[in-house]
């Protein structure tokens, strides 16, 4: 049917539309609502994520050790660069600069491959470390916690009031095993306990509850990952279409859309990436 | 697009039947299975849940069976919960929740818009063929046959058994709420960007506003069910331990997010029931809808307060005294606007030259079971006697009467009233009357034992019961025999019509909305000019034509000043 779908002399004006602007009007509205819908749909996880924090702050301050804040970081600097030319594209479209527009939707593809490609590193990190999101082969080995150098993990024994001093663990480079030990002493005295991933000291059920941090972990970033994927194919189309030249000042929708879900990805992580790797 | 038999019309009556119509524009099985068009995509949504609502009968004819007497009859305890639990998530999930808005929805909304289409014809598809998705799991669940859980998929029954079927049902259940969402979508925007000039958002029919309520519903709620079955196939699959207390989780939390769209669902059932009947009382009136704008404000605000009353659900399960406080009035609140509109519709019939016609005689059953649906809601909505009433046949009463006795019966008066114009056919008054007649009885004899039966204590989700039960039991399975009868002379009506019934006129019933002023079936653009708007119930704008059959605009009608 989609043959009767044209309007001859504008071949992407749907049959149903009066012109240009009521189809363009119409999908903004669209879009709009769909992001809507992906805003209610992450946030079953960040209310998730909210009750067990509040239930569980010290399992959430401890876990969030095995997180890279460095890489967390870079990644968000390359989404933020990445709508950035999302949003630049669609001002190229509007303009008709068809060279640009092809430019910054690659450049916005590349970023997007570049944060899935840190995405990987991070995921096979914790992977090589044990911390699967699986419920048999969830094992964190020692390390899992640290510094990506330093050997050592930290957690405060239930029972001690202080608050996790988690700097104090990111810090703890391979140097200052020594220093993490005087403080393993003092927590004796009634301070800040540090102590190893397989000190006996640390709680067992405590420690089991570490799952439900990194299956929030895995389920928000994975979630937010199959986006980023969904945006690559989306932007690939899209910049296969700009190549083709079929984006006019006077039809530039998709690509306005496309930005639009593109900026609420990223809005997502920038929400992420303080939750999950900031804790401390 | 020529004229063909009926009548050689003067200029001033509108073309009756075309040659060419949606139904025959192209042939071949492609052309329906890519078929861009609401109308055709509607028709396959027809077919499509009522071959789900046949299987969720089957399955509700096998509960009363085995429920006829005490002790088991001829299933065991295990498969009585699968029966069961099918029943639920097939009715729910593909009939009910599809029912009005993705059948009758998609082939008359853009015609009461005078619309050539919904906003997005590609995401209508793409809906379809997501519910068609969504049924295939259901389908393979069914023969691999472990799904016990009751509709609702409650954890930690859903999560402890390594029960595969839940994995696959779940999924099912997660498209079949993302081709929910885009239809909800696509009719919103539809609704905001495609009225013709003149329909202003008060002049929009009552169809269309209970339409736009149930959008803001499905793109609001349905997302959080999708992120809480993904959750729970999570849970089921990998162990990340959120709804398990050894690992850190709450089931409860569960129950939470689930109400959060189900208890909206509810009314994503019903406002569409409600916004077919509001069309059906006014044109078999013959007189203007009474309380115009109550009614349209009245659905929206059932949209919104639908979002606050999740909680009534778990006034049992460990909710905090103030909380079960709150979400208690909050839900009695709800009865306001469902009133409002019974007491509008009400007064509609007062006076009105009320023409009982089988949708008529449907609207008229609908407004009788969803009152006694409703106000049996309030008993459950008191938390003294809901810790009484928790989980007996009062609340499977209850919710039958709101569902069936509301959303089915209103379902088939927006099938018989919108019919002719779907499929161009007249079914015979005296079978589908028959038909509605029998259903009626039917149905109040299979659920008002119920709610007697509940309040005596009768648990809901048991095989078996204790002898004192029996005659309720009884008349319950008598009951559902008898609604099943009813229902097969509605289907036996409608489908002879589509081969022997005479053609029907474009405005068989003098109702005053868009829909009704292009030829019966429509042809593929509906309309090659967007029609002017006016007052969808002033109903003195259409007089009877002898001579076509049907009603007809009257010529240099202009509406009286009061409207």
């Amino acid at each position: 049917m989609s043959d009767a779908h044209g309007h001859g002399d504008k071949p992407f004006l749907a049959h149903h539309f009066e012109d240009e602007d009521h189809q363009f009007d119409a999908g903004k509205l669209g879009i709009w609502a769909f992001l809507v819908t992906e805003v209610l749909f992450f946030s079953g996880l960040f209310c998730a994520y909210a009750i067990y924090r509040s239930m569980h702050p010290d399992v959430f301050q401890f876990a969030a050790n095995a997180l890279d804040t460095k890489w967390g970081a870079i990644n968000t600097a390359v989404l933020i660069l990445s709508s950035l030319t999302a949003a630049w594209a669609v001002r190229n479209a509007q303009l008709g600069q068809k060279g640009l527009l092809c430019l910054n939707l690659f450049v916005t593809i590349l970023c997007a491959f570049g944060f899935m490609g840190i995405k990987y590193q991070e995921y096979s990190h914790k992977f090589h470390y044990g911390i699967y999101p699986g419920k048999d082969n969830f094992a964190p080995m020692e390390g899992a916690f640290g510094d990506y150098k330093a050997e050592k993990v930290a957690f405060v024994v239930p029972g001690d009031d202080s608050t996790q001093d988690g700097e104090a663990a990111a810090s703890g480079g391979a140097g200052e095993e020594a220093h993490a030990g005087d403080d393993h002493a003092a927590g004796d005295e009634g301070h800040e306990v540090l102590v190893k991933w397989d000190d006996p000291n640390i709680d067992p059920i405590l420690k089991d509850k570490l799952k439900i941090f990194f299956g929030i972990y895995y389920c928000m970033t994975g979630l937010h990952g199959i986006h980023v994927l969904l945006g690559i194919l989306v932007f690939m189309w899209l910049l296969s279409r700009a190549m083709r030249g079929h984006f006019t000042p006077t039809y530039y929708g998709p690509i306005d859309y496309a930005a639009l879900y593109w900026h609420l990805v990223d809005l997502i992580w920038i929400y992420l990436f303080p939750l999950l790797y900031l804790i401390n | 697009m020529t004229q063909v038999d009926l009548p050689v019309a003067a200029p001033s009556r509108p073309v009756q039947h075309l040659d060419k119509n949606y139904i025959n524009h192209s042939k071949g099985i492609l052309s329906w299975l890519l078929t861009l068009d609401h109308k055709r995509i509607g028709l396959m949504y027809l077919v499509g849940i009522s071959l789900s609502f046949f299987l969720g009968g089957l399955f509700a004819v096998a509960i009363r069976l085995e429920l006829f007497a005490p002790g088991m009859q001829f299933m065991s305890a295990e498969t009585y919960n699968q029966v069961f639990t099918l029943h639920g998530a097939v009715m729910v999930f593909l009939f009910i929740i599809p029912g009005i808005p993705a059948a009758l929805g998609n082939v008359v909304l853009p015609l009461m818009l005078g619309a050539k289409d919904v906003a997005f014809p590609r995401l209508n598809l793409c809906s379809f063929y997501l519910w068609m998705g969504g049924a295939g799991f259901f389908v393979w669940t069914l023969f691999t046959s472990q799904l016990d859980t009751g509709w609702t998929f409650y954890t930690p029954y859903s999560t402890s058994n390594n029960n595969t079927a839940v994995i696959s049902a779940t999924f099912g259940v997660f498209l079949l709420g993302f081709s929910s969402i885009f239809t909800g979508l696509n009719f919103l925007v539809t609704i905001h960007k495609m009225r013709p000039p003149g329909m202003t958002w008060h002049k929009l029919p009552l169809f269309l506003w209970g339409m736009y309520g149930t959008a803001v519903m499905q793109i609001l709620a349905t997302p959080v069910l999708g992120i809480t079955l993904l959750l729970l196939i999570m849970e089921s699959t990998l162990g990340i331990g959120i709804f398990d207390p050894n690992k850190g989780g709450d089931p409860v939390l569960y129950q939470h997010f689930f109400w959060f769209y189900s208890h909206p669902a509810v009314y994503i059932m019903i406002l569409p029931a409600m916004a077919v009947v509001s069309e059906v009382i006014a044109a078999f009136s013959r007189k203007h809808i009474f309380g115009y704008r109550m009614i349209a404000y009245s659905s929206v605000s059932i949209a919104l307060l639908s979002f606050l009353v999740w909680g009534h659900h778990m006034f049992v399960s460990s909710e905090s005294t103030l909380a079960t406080l709150i979400f208690s009035a909050i839900t009695f609140t709800i009865a306001i606007p469902s009133a409002i509109k019974v007491f509008n519709w009400l007064a509609t019939l007062y006076k009105g030259s009320v023409a009982l016609n089988t949708p008529m005689l449907y609207a008229l059953g609908f407004i009788w079971l969803f009152t006694i649906g409703g106000l049996t809601g309030l008993f459950l909505a008191v938390l003294s006697t809901d810790v009484v009433l928790h989980d007996t046949y009062f609340v499977v009463a209850h919710f039958h009467y709101v569902m069936v006795g509301g959303t089915l019966f209103a379902f088939f008066a927006g099938l018989h009233y919108w019919w002719p114009k779907m499929t161009g056919k007249m079914y015979s008054e005296v079978s589908s009357r028959l038909g509605a007649i029998i259903a009626f009885v039917g149905f109040n004899l299979a659920f008002f034992p119920q709610f007697i039966m509940g309040s005596q204590g009768m648990p809901r989700r048991y095989a078996d019961y204790k002898p004192d039960f029996e005659i309720y039991h009884q008349l319950s399975t008598v009951g559902t025999l008898t609604l099943g009868v009813g229902l097969a002379i509605v289907a036996y009506s409608l489908i002879r019509s589509l081969f022997s019934g005479p053609k029907a006129p474009a405005n068989p019933w003098g109702s005053a909305t868009i829909e009704w002023e292009c030829p019966s079936p429509p042809p593929h653009h509906n309309f090659d000019h967007p029609p002017a708007a006016t007052d969808p119930y002033d109903m003195e704008r259409v007089e009877w034509d002898e001579e076509v059959g049907g009603f007809v605009p009257v010529v240099g009608y202009r509406p009286a000043a009061h409207h």
